[in-house]
């Protein structure tokens, strides 16, 4: 942490000292044997010290140190407090005074000065050396002690720590330092009680219990020792160094005696066992150590051996290369499981047993875990698929003669391996359409004012359920004038139509749309980015564009984590069920019969002053029936405007695991998948973008065709 | 709820110092002038861990630990001093008075908390 601290009321507070200071100096003179003034002169030079250090005024405390060293051994009496003694302080007390007014911005003081005063004072101890504290203690540093050992490598550790029975009495709390050491790595801990008195003669105020921790840290012995510094001195601590590599080997090679002797039919196996009790029984039973003892050796031996194992499962199992079609299956299982959880949950609802139901949840806890897991199996880094595109930006800027850096963030950023496998081509067109149009070539830039070497970023963070994806260069942005014109020329506007800049950017997702003067052989032929927005549709996905002319374009892929399973919103229509993807939900609201009078007969709601449009998915899939007086409405966000879905009924939010549709429903494209429901029906997974750009086009056609 | 921590010093920049750092921290904080006031202090109010200087007019540091620790109510509190590296001596005499711990001074905001989160946990 970093704790900004005003100075001024150091500097205050020191000025009231040093007056102060001076005051006491002067009555000193007077009366050279008046212990309570030499211990003023002292308090207040040793403020001064210490304040002055902890506010960064390093040279006043030094200096003060200086003079506080020679005043302590007068005022122990080492010195005799004499007129040269008194001059010599009143000369440090006004180059003090100099030193704080240089900091505060006045001359600066006079070092020579300084140190004639601080070699007359050292002159007045009777050694030469000054002297005054004897063995400096070291500060509780923490853990920035470097580390005595090698530092890589975890090493064990064995300590005894015994406390003092008074240690209570000093405020300190045993279980504290234990707690301390947990954090230096991992820790075992074994408790000594034998010193633990019969309860009658147990003081609760002092403390018998005594403890062996074995530690394995990668941290040095001093790392232990600072944990223990309040302590070191009234309790009993030992530290070791526990490593006994050698000792383990070449164990299992020979046979052992019992079973030696057992081959030889020279025991029998009754007697061999009973002889065969384990050593720390036998040994506790002759009297030679206490259990408690044994199992602290116990202890020890288990950690060693556990450290062993773990070198060994490094050494073999970092990482396990499975075939992916192997985790395809896993995950299809998965859904399988989620589907069938989902049935007993509800089954367990109906029968209402309670201890079936108890069941039902734990199957349930046990599942998500499951199926966590196995997402998390399944998540990939997108650093190898960035670190592609530095050679793809390197090759292609020096074809177009133009000079960019790529700059990558958040390659961490763990994605699904199926979106990862297709997001590689979206990703291309986007960062060479930002080379192609975006970054200007280096003469041009020169010209604006801007670095001659352009930059395009490409960043990946985590966002909720989603992870976002960012091109950002640092190019000529997007002509929202231009987009329209091109608009118009192109057909996709009509000359009349006033359109946002947001509105504008989106066309250049537009189907045969290119705004490039010439056709390169990077870009410009209008097929890229409504490929790219088709693709990351597929990937349940959403594109985005910002953009400021002159500064440079962004484009934003909102990617879901994972394809397989969605959170959705579970609804009713006519008996049918749908499922809407949770995460472009908003709200739900009731869409009354006054409502629909009100409208005229045009497809909107008022939601609270907003005027919001809506697709009724009975007459949208031709679904018949009557609908209930009260429909709800289901406000979803589709590209960043809000729309609504009638249904008859909002069921809830349901763990969907998406079945894809088969060959024969392939064009269905309004719809993203199907599932399987607890009660073993289908509902299918509305793609909202699509159905609400068809509704569009729809529209659009029977506007022009009266 | 916060911890409450006492600061006992005559240097109000020191208490300043130390009291925005545990502020910062999250602690509440009772400044105190000297030794005598800090022992008035700590009997009106309940405290978790008192942090005392040494140096002090009307009552030091280790007479302000001597006489908190026999007080039922201080008997197992953490208390640490403020110490300089010229007073071994008096850190020893400190630690006989009951100290849990010390900080020397001159120390850094850093410091302070890591020796309050290692004797108040």
């Amino acid at each position: 942490m970093n704790v900004e601290i005003d100075t001024s009321a150091f500097t205050e507070e020191a000025y009231e000292l040093l007056s102060e200071l001076e005051d006491s100096l002067l009555e000193l003179e007077a009366s050279p044997q008046d212990q309570e003034l030499i211990s003023r002169v002292f308090r207040a030079m040793h403020t001064i010290k210490g304040s002055g250090a902890m506010f960064g005024f390093d040279a006043v405390a030094e200096f003060t140190h200086e003079v506080e060293t020679v005043f302590d051994m007068a005022r122990n009496g080492t010195i005799p407090v004499t007129k040269p003694l008194i001059d010599l302080t009143l000369a440090a007390r006004d180059q003090i005074r100099a030193m704080l007014d240089a900091a505060a911005g006045g001359e600066p003081a006079d070092q020579a000065n300084a140190n004639r005063i601080i070699a007359g004072l050292r002159g007045l101890s009777p050694e030469k050396k000054g002297g005054g504290g004897s063995t400096a203690p070291a500060a509780p540093s923490g853990k920035a002690q470097a580390p005595s050992q090698a530092a890589n490598e975890p090493h064990i550790f064995r300590i005894r720590f015994a406390p003092n029975p008074e240690i209570f009495a000093t405020g300190t709390n045993p279980l504290l330092l234990l707690n301390e050491l947990r954090e230096l790595g991992e820790c075992r801990v074994v408790a000594n009680t034998e010193k633990l008195p019969d309860f009658e003669e147990l003081d609760p105020e002092q403390c018998y219990t005594g403890w062996e921790i074995f530690l394995t840290t990668e941290l040095g012995e001093n790392a232990i020792h600072d944990v223990f510094i309040f302590v070191e001195d009234e309790c009993d601590i030992n530290i070791r160094l526990l490593d006994r590599d050698q000792v383990m080997r070449d164990q299992e090679t020979t046979k052992k005696l019992g079973q030696i002797l057992l081959e030889r039919g020279d025991i029998n196996p009754n007697e061999l066992e009973k002889a065969l009790m384990p050593l720390g029984d036998r040994l506790v039973q002759a009297g030679a150590v206490t259990p408690d003892k044994v199992r602290a050796a116990l202890t020890e031996q288990q950690v060693i051996q556990e450290k062993q194992d773990k070198k060994k499962t490094a050494e073999t199992a970092t990482s396990v290369r499975v075939p992916s079609d192997k985790l395809d299956s896993l995950v299809d299982l998965v859904g399988e499981l989620v589907t069938m959880q989902a049935r007993l949950n509800q089954t367990a609802g109906t029968i209402g047993d309670h201890t079936l139901q108890l069941i039902a949840e734990e199957v349930e806890r046990l599942t998500a875990e499951l199926r966590d897991n196995t997402m998390s199996i399944r998540m990939l880094t997108i650093d190898t698929t960035f670190n592609k595109f530095k050679r793809l930006v390197r090759d292609l800027s020096t074809e177009l003669g133009k000079e960019i850096e790529l700059i990558t963030s958040g390659g961490e950023t763990e994605l699904d391996k199926t979106v990862i496998d297709q997001l590689n081509d979206p990703l291309v067109h986007i960062i060479r359409n930002s080379i192609d149009h975006g970054v200007e070539a280096p003469d041009v830039r020169r010209a604006c004012g801007k670095n001659p070497v352009g930059k395009i970023t490409l960043s990946a963070i985590h966002s909720g359920a989603s992870v976002l994806i960012r091109v950002t260069d640092d190019g000529a942005g997007l002509d929202a004038q231009r987009l329209r014109a091109k608009g118009i020329e192109k057909g996709l506007l009509s000359p009349d139509e006033e359109i946002s800049e947001k509105e504008a950017f989106q066309l250049i997702f537009a189907a045969g749309f290119s705004t490039a003067a010439k056709i390169t052989n990077v870009s410009g032929r209008g097929v890229g980015m409504d490929v790219v927005r088709r693709s990351i549709e597929g990937l349940r996905g959403s594109i985005d564009v910002t953009s400021t002319l002159g500064k440079g374009t962004t484009i934003t892929l909102k990617l879901p984590l994972t394809l397989a399973i969605i959170e959705g919103l579970l609804v009713m229509v006519e008996g049918e069920y749908f499922v809407l993807p949770l995460a472009a939900v908003e709200e739900c609201v009731e869409l009354s019969r006054d409502d629909v009078d009100k409208a005229h007969g045009r497809h909107v709601i008022n939601v609270r002053g907003e005027i919001i449009p809506y697709i009724r998915i009975r007459s949208r899939f031709e679904i018949g029936g009557t609908p209930p007086d009260i429909e709800q409405i289901v406000i979803s966000e589709v590209d960043e405007k809000r729309i609504g879905f009638v249904v008859d009924k909002v069921v809830g939010q349901h763990q969907t695991v998406i079945k894809t549709l088969g060959k024969n429903f392939q064009h269905s494209e309004e719809f993203s998948g199907a599932t399987i429901l607890g009660n073993g029906g289908v509902a299918l997974i509305l793609d909202l973008n699509k159905m609400v750009r068809y509704v569009e086009e729809e529209e659009i056609r029977e506007l022009d065709s009266p | 709820m916060a911890k409450t921590i006492m600061t006992v010093d005559d240097s109000s920049s020191v208490r300043q110092m130390v009291g925005m750092t545990l502020k910062g921290a999250g602690f509440t904080v009772v400044e105190a002038v000297d030794g005598a006031d800090g022992l008035a202090k700590a009997k009106a109010s309940t405290l978790d861990m008192i942090i005392t200087d040494l140096n002090m007019p009307n009552m030091d540091g280790i007479a302000l630990i001597t006489a908190l620790r026999t007080l039922p109510a201080y008997k197992f509190t953490p208390i640490v001093m403020l110490t300089t590296e010229s007073q071994a001596t008096r850190k020893q005499e400190g630690k006989t008075a009951g100290a849990t711990g010390w900080i020397v001074k001159p120390f850094k905001p850093e410091q302070l908390l890591e020796v309050v989160k290692k004797v108040l946990g």
